[in-house]
């Protein structure tokens, strides 16, 4: 591994403050972006809602794209070395906004629609993404809990959003304390990992841990991990996914979807590769186990399900299944399959949410069971070939995106030689295709049952959007691998 | 007299306490609330512990940062639960059940 830049606190002067402050430019503008558009909605007021959303969408923009301006040539830890800024953090910041910027955009006619359009809701999304920045550039255990804090907190509130539906404040609750459950136990992991090596920073941590292997810090490494894999809602800790994903408001549960797995992922890798670098055999054991749980738990529960969000929520599972085989190729072949895999799904993932989000009759009505979506290709053609290129996309048929980011991990997994982790990626992977057919088959072939509305503005732009980039990044498919083995290369 | 390893034991069973809380408890959702900041307070003295054994200061900053980290908490944790009550008219746990899961 190479050996990352530190600015150290020794040395500190207000030259190299205001140096060190250029590195966190994207957080920086999350954050007084923030600050201003609460000011900003507390003017306006509740009718004002739509303005609030388009400025979140722009900051998030913003920092999305400041991430990726100054990308540094290695890794820089600034501010005590609790803060890494490299390739690593820049691409997943950058896939971070765009979906969260997509999935806000979702939710403009939505949340109108519910009589719910208030300017909290893009607030709390864009301290949600602030959250998630830190968390993918966390390089210290503080850093870390802060960053999961703040993206929890935030989604809390968006699950419960909707104040007068008895479904959502129960998602609210339910998510609240297995999320507050959750920490408990990362909190609890980050103490033991404290005590037994003397230190929270990430590079220490990896010294120590070399030198000598104490049943301390592999009683915390598992902690933590158990912690990060309820956020990231891998097996065996999925339990509030379906209720969570049922209950929140669909606009809210398109944005838990996407971003959010982006930075638990992200930030998972960080901690197995980068702090526990030499712990690799106790940490690839665990991330196999979570691996192959996940996966069959997300394509076997799947099959029965007929409400649309909670299909949606079990293909999640199985998806941050695959995420973590990437993981558990471990340093050299891992970051690479996992940055290009979860790219892919979280923009998938916004455009399936889109398809859901314009199911509306026309009266008023929101159905959300599989059956409403029959007879879709004769009331919306469009529509279903979206639906039909997005599912045929996350199932993994060639030449569509999907296929390449399943691809990328296999290559990763032989690479290393976790031959059995790649067939069971494939035969989850046929499982869930048996699901995500039937989806099309009543799109295509069942008689319609309900009379749809036509689809929304905003909903029908982030669709055609999110198809257009997945059938974009087909072409260009092998820039992506580039920038992903550029981001994923720090590691090794 | 008393070493680390007995703080470290206090702490390791208020854990297993808040834990099991949450598991076990049927009643009262506040419960649950109050076992989550059990288990972060044993967060805390697992930190100061090994801050006071280590001569390092990082732990009780870190314990500062939990302690605020949990206020937050516990406001967003309440203010859900009241939003909870005013649409079920109840806190009761059995009663969690509109979605099954």
């Amino acid at each position: 591994m190479s050996t990352p830049l530190t600015i150290t606190q020794a040395t500190m002067t207000p030259e190299l403050f205001l140096q060190q402050l250029l590195y966190v430019l994207p957080e920086l503008s999350l954050a007084i972006g923030a600050l201003i558009i609460v000011l900003v909605g507390a003017f306006v007021g509740d009718k004002g809602a739509r303005l609030v959303t388009w400025l979140c969408v722009a900051t998030i923009l913003v920092a999305g794209s400041m991430a990726i301006l100054h990308v540094p040539a290695k890794q820089i830890n600034v501010f005590s070395s609790s803060y890494a800024a490299d390739a690593f953090s820049a691409y997943a910041k950058m896939i971070i906004a765009l979906t969260a910027a997509s999935a806000l955009v979702l939710s403009i006619d939505f949340l109108a629609e519910k009589k719910i359009d208030k300017p909290e809701f893009p607030v709390l999304a864009l301290l949600a993404t602030l959250g998630m920045f830190i968390m993918v550039s966390a390089h210290d255990l503080i850093a870390l809990y802060v960053g999961v804090e703040m993206q929890s907190l935030c989604l809390y509130v968006l699950a419960a959003y909707a104040r007068d539906d008895a479904k959502s404040s129960e998602a609210g609750l339910k998510y609240f304390v297995l999320g507050a459950l959750s920490s408990g136990l990362l909190l609890y992991g980050c103490s033991l990992v404290y005590g037994f090596t003397g230190s929270v920073r990430f590079d220490v941590i990896a010294s120590q841990v070399q030198d000598h292997r104490s049943i301390g810090v592999i009683f915390g490494l598992v902690f933590i991990l158990c912690g990060l894999a309820f956020k990231m809602a891998a097996a065996p800790f999925h339990m509030w996914t379906p209720d969570v994903y049922e209950g929140s408001p669909t606009a809210a549960t398109a944005f838990f979807a996407s971003a959010p797995k982006v930075a638990a992922a992200a930030l998972f890798a960080r901690v197995c590769f980068e702090a526990f670098g030499s712990l690799q055999k106790d940490w690839q054991s665990i991330a196999i186990i979570m691996a192959i749980l996940s996966m069959g738990i997300g394509a076997l529960f799947a099959l029965q399900q007929t409400n649309i969000k909670r299909l949606l929520a079990y293909s999640s599972i199985a998806n941050m299944g695959y995420a973590l085989v990437a993981i558990a190729c471990g340093p050299i072949y891992g970051p690479k399959a996992l940055l290009v895999f979860i790219s892919i799904y979280a923009i998938t993932s916004v455009g399936l949410f889109g398809v859901v989000l314009s199911m509306r009759t026309t009266d008023g009505q929101r159905p959300e069971t599989i059956e409403a979506l029959s007879g879709l290709s004769r009331s919306n053609p469009l529509l279903s070939v979206a639906l039909t290129l997005l599912l045929f996309s996350v199932m993994g048929i060639p030449p569509l995106v999907g296929f390449w980011g399943k691809w990328e991990i296999i290559l990763a997994t032989i690479s290393t030689g976790l031959i059995p982790l790649a067939v069971c990626l494939i035969l989850a992977s046929v499982v869930s295709a048996f699901y995500y057919l039937r989806i099309l088959k009543t799109v295509w072939f069942d008689a319609p049952r309900m009379a749809m509305m036509p689809v929304g503005v905003s909903t029908t732009l982030t669709l055609t959007g999110a198809t257009i980039i997945l059938a974009a990044l087909t072409v260009v498919i092998g820039f992506v691998g580039s920038a992903a083995e550029l981001a994923g290369a720090g590691f090794h | 007299m008393i070493g680390l390893s007995h703080y470290l034991a206090v702490a390791a069973a208020l854990f297993t306490i808040g834990v099991f809380g949450i598991f076990v408890n049927r009643k009262n959702i506040i419960v649950i609330l109050m076992s989550i900041e059990l288990i972060l307070l044993a967060v805390n003295i697992n930190l100061v512990a090994f801050s006071s054994f280590l001569g390092d200061l990082v732990g009780q900053v870190f314990a500062m940062f939990v302690l605020t980290v949990a206020a937050a908490e516990a406001a967003v944790g309440l203010a859900i639960l009241v939003v909870y009550f005013r649409n079920r008219g109840n806190i009761a746990v059995e009663d969690l059940n509109l979605m099954k899961g």
